[in-house]
């Protein structure tokens, strides 16, 4: 053996050392999970709805859509979420809903109680109707990534910008943080 | 942890629960939020494998069939499945900042995938150079289609740039690390391509590397990539390596003329070779000289780390609300006015930047020396006059994308 292929073996072998320490460090410290897999989710709870879900998610319309948890809801006439403030007559004309893309859209299921639905192909995340539900209302409709939608970049641009950090890597196991109910308003995770 | 976030809400929720639950009298049920899923986790591993296989084929058609035909193929098949199908996330250069992010931060476990998808190249690289390069890596591919007619770089220019990769990967992992942003995905030029959307500078930055890399071929690769410098160390130990000739060498220099990247090095009949006690002065004097070159590296970066510290958001909100109180009242800055109505005191937001700050001064002198230590090394490098006989493929520049083999009059 030369001194040429000395060296080639041994820088070889010293770089396989390396990788083999890494791998081994990380798997001794049960930093690797096997089936694992982390997707980007919104803490409904932190999140201000600023708006800039709409306008700094990579697509070209927000992977964030408004998420309507039913069971926090309460089925209101006058609604904080669909009405703009100080609507007078509760039409629903364009001039009166506070969605600007009149995604969100309601279902009159009986004396006094109105459903509320959000059209996904119409909602842009701009939250508007998250900040209305949340101040005048329960607070059912929340803000939350769609994971059909997102790419799940390995950096989510918007969690970047988030000035609440209510973006996080949560596990694919409990892949949708969603609110509760009347009992336990607190984030429920779901698959 | 649970019933920290438990307890939060329930201190928030009573004022927001303003309606009672309603009592429906006719037998409508409530529906339940849609959960639509991600892609699955087993689609993950089929990535590996997808890349496990090309990787595999471009070391088959490189060293043994001679094929660039074959690697053509294969440089198409990766644009379509990691470009244009899986669209970018997560790649092997991003995952270096996964790596080091499991590393650094006791709350992010690595999916095995990405560890997978991090070593696989490199495993490769000492196997068979750089093949993660020539075919499988999607920026290396769509760069690779669209080298239109390459000008010789002067190889000073050329190694003085490829410093680049080496300051881009130190900093990405001191900005991993520090849990402050994985500025190689935010600065990835040709995701946006992929996706055919994305951030307008992002596009931008993406055309104008296509645009440059018609005449400078793989501009990215060459000057930028941080997982290329990685490979670049680990491929000139490769146990295998495409090679130009298949049984001996006419110097016919036809080979120098095909590469687009010069990662062909001439024989020691074209070189003018140093006198070697000179050369050998200067090789111990530089030697010496690495300890300097990283003291003084580390030194620069403990003394910059106020700024680079400025990327981290935490750090960057505390030191606007410290320099300019009056910005409280400016009702239009969204971060200001959020930590505003957190309730979170000045004090302990300063307190959590500082411990950031000081990471990013650690950071800061392991980051110095470390460039230190590669510029050392490189000047070195320049002294050391290896003997070759032949015209031969540079095991580190080489991305095996198999252009010479074609040209080589030998078959």
């Amino acid at each position: 053996m030369n001194r040429k292929s000395f060296i080639n073996q041994s820088g070889r072998w010293i770089m396989l050392g390396a990788m083999a320490y890494l791998t081994g460090h990380i798997f001794f410290r049960r930093k690797v999970s096997a089936s694992g897999k982390y997707v980007w989710q919104i803490d409904p709870y932190k999140c201000n709805q600023c708006g800039r879900c709409a306008t700094q998610c990579v697509r070209a319309v927000s992977a964030v859509k408004c998420v309507h948890a039913f069971q926090l809801c309460g089925y209101c006439d006058l609604c904080g979420g669909y009405f703009k403030p100080n609507t007078l007559n509760l039409t629903t004309g364009a001039e009166n809903r506070l969605c600007p893309t009149g995604a969100l859209t309601r279902k009159f299921v009986e004396e006094p109680f109105f459903e509320y639905t959000i059209d996904e192909d119409l909602c842009n995340g701009c939250g508007k109707c998250v900040k209305g539900c949340s101040s005048f209302g329960n607070g059912s409709l929340q803000l939350q990534i769609r994971h059909n939608l997102c790419q799940n970049c390995n950096e989510c641009s918007i969690a970047r910008l988030c000035p609440s950090d209510a973006i996080s890597r949560v596990p694919v196991e409990s892949a949708y943080q969603i609110k509760g109910d009347f009992k336990n308003p607190a984030v429920k995770e779901t698959r | 942890m649970v019933i920290l976030i438990w307890l939060g809400a329930f201190s928030i929720l009573p004022a927001q629960q303003r309606f009672p639950k309603p009592e429906f009298r006719t037998d409508y049920t409530q529906p339940a939020p849609t959960t639509p899923e991600s892609r699955a986790t087993a689609m993950e591993f089929l990535d590996v494998a997808v890349l496990l296989a090309v990787m595999s084929l471009t070391a088959w058609f490189a060293i043994r069939k001679r094929s660039r035909k074959g690697i053509l193929v294969l440089t198409i098949v990766s644009i379509i499945y990691f470009g244009f199908y899986k669209k970018g996330c997560i790649c092997p250069i991003g995952s270096i900042q996964n790596v080091v992010l499991a590393l650094a931060n006791p709350g992010y476990s690595l999916p095995l995938y990405v560890l997978l998808l991090f070593l696989l190249p490199l495993v490769f690289s000492l196997l068979f150079g750089r093949v993660f390069c020539g075919a499988a890596c999607p920026l290396g591919a769509i760069q690779d289609l669209l080298i239109f007619k390459p000008i010789t770089i002067a190889p000073w220019l050329r190694k003085t740039l490829g410093i680049f990769p080496y300051i881009y990967l130190g900093l990405a992992v001191l900005f991993a690390a520090t849990g402050t942003e994985f500025i190689i995905c935010r600065y990835d030029p040709f995701i946006g391509i992929y996706r055919t959307h994305g951030p307008y500078l992002m596009i931008l930055l993406g055309i104008a590397f296509l645009l440059t890399g018609l005449f400078v071929a793989r501009p990215y690769c060459r000057f930028l990539c941080p997982y290329g410098a990685l490979l670049n160390i680990t491929s000139r130990f490769s146990w295998k390596h495409l090679s130009v000739y298949p049984t001996h060498c006419i110097e016919c220099k036809l080979c120098t003329t095909a590469c687009p990247f010069e990662a062909i090095d001439f024989p020691d009949s074209v070189r003018e070779r140093p006198e070697t006690r000179k050369s050998a002065r200067r090789f111990i004097l530089f030697f010496i000289l690495i300890p300097v070159l990283m003291a003084a590296g580390g030194w620069i970066g403990s003394r910059s780390h106020v700024y680079l510290s400025r990327a981290h958001h935490t750090v960057a909100l505390a030191e606007l609300l410290i320099s300019h109180p009056e910005l409280r009242n400016d009702t239009d800055n969204l971060d200001i006015q959020t930590f505003l109505a957190s309730g979170k005191s000045l004090e302990t937001l300063a307190a959590e930047a500082q411990v950031i700050r000081d990471k990013f001064r650690t950071g800061g002198w392991i980051l110095g020396a470390f460039l230190g230590l590669v510029i050392g090394f490189m000047t070195l490098n320049q002294l050391i006059y290896r003997r070759k006989e032949d015209y031969q493929a540079n095991k580190g520049a080489c991305y095996s994308c198999a252009r010479c083999l074609d040209y080589c009059p030998v078959e």
